[in-house]
């Protein structure tokens, strides 16, 4: 089983990263590109069967180490594999 | 007195910071992160560096080290604690001091001296200040751009939480002198309790004037009288 992390900054919160990367598009051209905004995906490989809470589990690792909630938001995503 | 200075892998100010305590009159000794015992010391010194190579973000890793657990009860006991660059967002990451610290606003990594304001005096870490001046003192980080929300913010303004702020040379906050971006020119905030602080700049590599300032000094002298005050408050029964 699977799982992906989207941490990203606050929506109110300056993006420099993004700022940058959405000035070099405009000079290639791409000028109906308005705003970029970059964040970070965590893919998770997790033991089959550990289903029960891992939804909870994630959130506490989430909250308490892959983003930090005072300048961050994420969402978990579970993928479950299909054999 | 006796100051610990934590090593992270991936700490490189820890001799800066020896240098600078060992100059100055402190006993200070070298404590690997993976230690779990603070009893026998006054001060822990969070040096700057870029522990765990500041994977996923600056400071969020070395938070669980083994001895941030004990950090966070020696902090409790009021005993004194002061992190610099590395150790600033280490402070933030362990929820120690309030905020966060951001990529600095012009991506770059930038290494100057700034000039810093001293907003509140009569902190254990600032007491003993006698400079009618801005202090001078180096930064060195990529991610020094502090953040606070406004209701942070208000709350730090209103318990006078925050202790240095980016000037110019004359000691106005504008715009330019703010190197990163911080929340209202911040540069190091203290606790509500008042034994720890933190800051970007980096006063330990300011302690001689041969090296272009010697600021710094006065940060750590503050810390030394204001141990000698609560001398009985940090005995080690």
């Amino acid at each position: 089983m699977k799982a992906i992390v989207r941490v990203r900054l606050k929506s109110g919160i300056l993006d420099p990263q993004g700022k940058a990367v959405n000035n070099a598009l405009h000079h290639l051209g791409y000028n109906e590109i308005q705003d970029v905004r970059i964040g970070k995906l965590i893919e998770l490989t997790i033991e089959n069967g550990s289903a029960g809470n891992i939804q909870n589990r994630l959130q506490e690792a989430s909250h308490k180490l892959l983003a930090n909630p005072i300048i961050e938001d994420y969402e978990i995503e579970i993928i479950e594999e299909n054999k | 007195m006796k100051s610990a200075i934590i090593v992270f892998p991936g700490s490189n100010c820890d001799h800066d910071m020896y240098h600078a305590l060992q100059v100055l009159g402190h006993d200070a000794e070298y404590v690997w992160h993976k230690n779990s015992n603070l009893d026998d010391f006054d001060l822990v010194a969070l040096p700057g560096g870029f522990s765990y190579g500041d994977y996923l973000r600056a400071g969020a890793i070395a938070h669980f080290s083994p001895i941030m657990q004990e950090l966070l009860r020696f902090a409790n006991r009021g005993r004194f604690v002061i992190g610099i660059c590395n150790g600033f967002q280490v402070l933030t990451e362990t929820k120690l001091l309030p905020g966060a610290l951001l990529r600095n606003q012009n991506l770059r990594f930038l290494c100057q001296t700034v000039y810093l304001r001293v907003e509140n005096p009569k902190t254990n870490f600032t007491a003993a200040i006698d400079i009618p001046r801005p202090l001078k003192i180096p930064i060195a980080h990529g991610e020094g751009n502090y953040f606070i929300d406004t209701a942070g913010l208000n709350e730090l303004e209103a318990n006078q939480q925050i202790v240095f702020r980016y000037v110019d040379r004359d000691g106005n906050a504008v715009p330019e002198a703010n190197p990163n971006g911080s929340t209202d020119y911040i540069a190091g905030v203290i606790n509500k309790e008042g034994n720890v602080l933190g800051m970007m700049p980096h006063p330990e590599r300011a302690v001689d004037s041969l090296l272009g300032s010697s600021d710094g000094t006065a940060i750590f002298e503050s810390i030394k009288q204001a141990y000698l005050k609560n001398r009985k408050a940090f005995s080690h029964a």
